[in-house]
């Protein structure tokens, strides 16, 4: 059984990875922060806790804002926002363009046409600037409103990508053979097409998960983000327009800033580990 | 080839359409009046509030047929009229955009144009060469995971706050007026620094790491190994290896530029930098949707037209779409 030796190999070859071991302990430590930090403070993210503004102490571990917010109570609760928007926002744009890409790439023809040319629309389109236009006549926002636009703005390059995969793959014998035996087209996607990719669907969906994250931070920053909330974005938005910079208050705009790089720059990371991991090719030496 | 630009042009021109369309649609089907939003920040009295009312409708033209109205949209932008600012009224919104536009460009095509070259050549010389790719790779992966306003906000402070060595406000010293002497030139030019390295080094981690993995993917190839086997010197194979790892570089370079955009645009705003970044910015505070509408527009138009660019380089650049194109036609 070849089966299960091959599991225990790839295995192997992970936890050897240097890259995906990084990459992995960044994520999980955020992923815990976010997770056990609202514990750990005894504030609520926009309570005024301290008379005006005070630098990083004991008391407050990062400091406070101009409105004598604590901003580490901010950061937990943002990082919370960020992991949202990502496993959201990143999952559908995965899953729009994984269905689109597979129908585009199993059927051909002239479904394939009509979806490649919409692909290529979508693509051109700067996303963000759709999303900003359409944030900014909204009155009231959410983070759930925020991750499903990203994610339906997400998806063209995921579809291009699963297109031209599936084109390759539906030509294969085992595919023929399932056809012959009669199968259902869909069943045939995901019975014997989509396992073949599923290494690549993960690494899609971190990127995803990176980018949904990027887009987000981006959105929040220019002020269309979450209305009532907090996230990082929103965070580094009131340190800048509230002259943190002028003012010498790093501790209000380094952290949000350096765990989305963290975090981000961690996935992608992973991406690279699980890549090699999976692809003996791209294994160094 | 003629069929590859027909395709090309067709798409372009569908996503123009497409475009313009989402632009007309937006603010007429979301929930919110822009004009009421306007009026009550007047803090008008009643009469005097529907009065202006009915003569913003009509100024506006949103007293017509909707169907009307989206032809009227199209006949005003063809004769380059995309409305009346709010926010500076009552200059046409095609005059403040192109006041901006220079600035874009002086920000943006050098950003763009020289990450994308030294990333290339960066990434290329890192590849498979221990010391570097380890030192190299790691730094990369961080600079493209970089939020664009943060790694803006790190560089004001450092250069502009603690170090005091640059300005990081603005495109030109606040006390000059714009002409063209050379202490003009200087200030600009001390002003573009920041905001250009910035943009810079975000997109240079993505461009040397891009260039890096395909430089490994094609010294793996069968030709390498042939050429390798046949004792070619390492640095021929290398020279043929980047040449075909560019290609994907191009075609990637198309697919970025939306998010150079959004990267763009945040960087314009830490630095209030008077491109259109900065504009979008003023215009969402004043609520000013007509300036909104034609920023999109003039992203799209400059989006299509850097796309159609790099079409044409693609065609310019790889000699088997060139003969497979006329094969083809």
């Amino acid at each position: 059984m070849p089966q299960p030796k091959k599991k225990n190999e790839m295995l192997y070859f992970m936890l050897r990875n240097t890259k995906l071991r990084i990459g992995v302990a960044v994520v999980l430590f955020f992923v815990v922060l976010a997770l056990v930090g609202p514990l750990l403070t005894k504030y609520q993210p926009k309570e005024y806790v301290a008379g005006g503004v005070t630098p990083p102490s004991s008391e407050f571990w990062f400091g406070t804002t101009s409105f004598g917010e604590d901003v580490f109570t901010q950061f937990v609760y943002g990082l919370r926002a960020t992991f949202i928007v990502g496993l959201i926002g990143g999952g559908l744009g995965t899953l729009i363009g994984i269905l689109i890409g597979f129908i585009a790439g199993y059927r051909g023809g002239i479904v394939d046409e009509i979806l490649n040319m919409f692909t290529n629309i979508v693509l051109v389109i700067p996303s963000l600037v759709v999303l900003l236009i359409i944030a900014a006549y909204l009155e009231v926002r959410g983070y759930l409103f925020e991750s499903i636009f990203i994610g339906f703005f997400a998806w063209p390059w995921v579809a291009r990508a699963i297109r031209a995969q599936t084109f390759s793959l539906r030509s294969r014998e085992f595919v023929d053979l399932a056809r012959l035996s009669g199968m259902k087209p869909l069943k045939i996607i995901f019975k014997e097409i989509a396992p073949n990719m599923m290494s690549y669907l993960l690494l899609v969906y971190i990127l995803q998960f990176g980018g949904a994250i990027l887009t987000a931070a981006t959105l929040d920053f220019i002020g269309l983000g979450p209305t009532n909330g907090v996230s990082l974005g929103l965070m580094m938005n009131n340190a800048f327009i509230y002259g943190a910079l002028i003012l010498g208050m790093w501790w209000w705009f380094i952290p949000p800033g350096l765990a989305i790089t963290a975090i981000v720059g961690a996935l992608y990371v992973t991406n690279v580990g699980l890549d090699e991991v999976f692809n003996p090719k791209l294994r160094e030496t | 080839m003629r069929r590859y630009f027909t395709r090309k042009l067709l798409i372009y021109l569908l996503t123009f359409v497409l475009a313009v369309t989402i632009d007309w649609l937006i603010p007429r089907f979301m929930p919110g009046n822009p004009i009421q939003i306007l009026i009550s920040r007047a803090g008008l009295k009643a009469e005097s509030a529907n009065l202006i009312y009915s003569y913003y409708m009509q100024a506006f033209g949103l007293n017509v047929p909707i169907w009307q109205q989206y032809l009227n949209f199209w006949n005003a932008l063809f004769h380059g009229d995309l409305g009346t600012s709010v926010w500076l009224f009552p200059q046409p919104v095609i005059q403040i955009i192109m006041r901006a536009v220079p600035f874009d460009v002086l920000l943006l095509l050098p950003a763009i144009l020289v990450s994308w070259f030294a990333g290339n050549k960066f990434g290329a010389f890192a590849a498979r060469s221990k010391w570097l790719d380890n030192t190299i790779s790691p730094l990369g992966y961080i600079l493209t995971a970089t939020p664009y306003m943060w790694l803006g906000l790190m560089l004001g402070w450092l250069f502009g706050i603690i170090l005091k060595i640059l300005p990081f406000s603005g495109a030109y010293s606040y006390a000059m007026m714009p002409n063209l002497s050379w202490a003009f030139v200087g200030s600009l030019l001390e002003h573009w620094i920041l905001p250009f390295t910035s943009l810079f080094l975000v997109m240079f981690g993505g461009w040397a790491i891009g260039m890096r993995n395909m430089i490994i993917y094609e010294l793996e190839a069968d030709y390498s190994h042939y050429l390798e086997a046949l004792g070619a010197p390492r640095k021929l194979v290398r020279n043929y290896a980047f040449r075909n790892a560019i290609l994907p570089q191009i075609t990637g370079l198309a697919l970025q530029l939306g998010v150079i955009v959004g990267g763009a645009l945040v960087t314009e705003i830490v630095f209030s930098y008077p491109g259109i970044g900065f504009l979008i910015l003023q215009a969402i505070q004043n609520h000013d949707f007509f300036l909104l509408q034609g920023c999109f527009l003039f992203i799209i138009i400059g989006v299509l037209l850097a796309n159609f660019a790099i079409d044409i380089i693609y065609v310019l650049v790889d000699p088997r779409t060139r003969t497979g194109m006329q094969g083809e036609g």
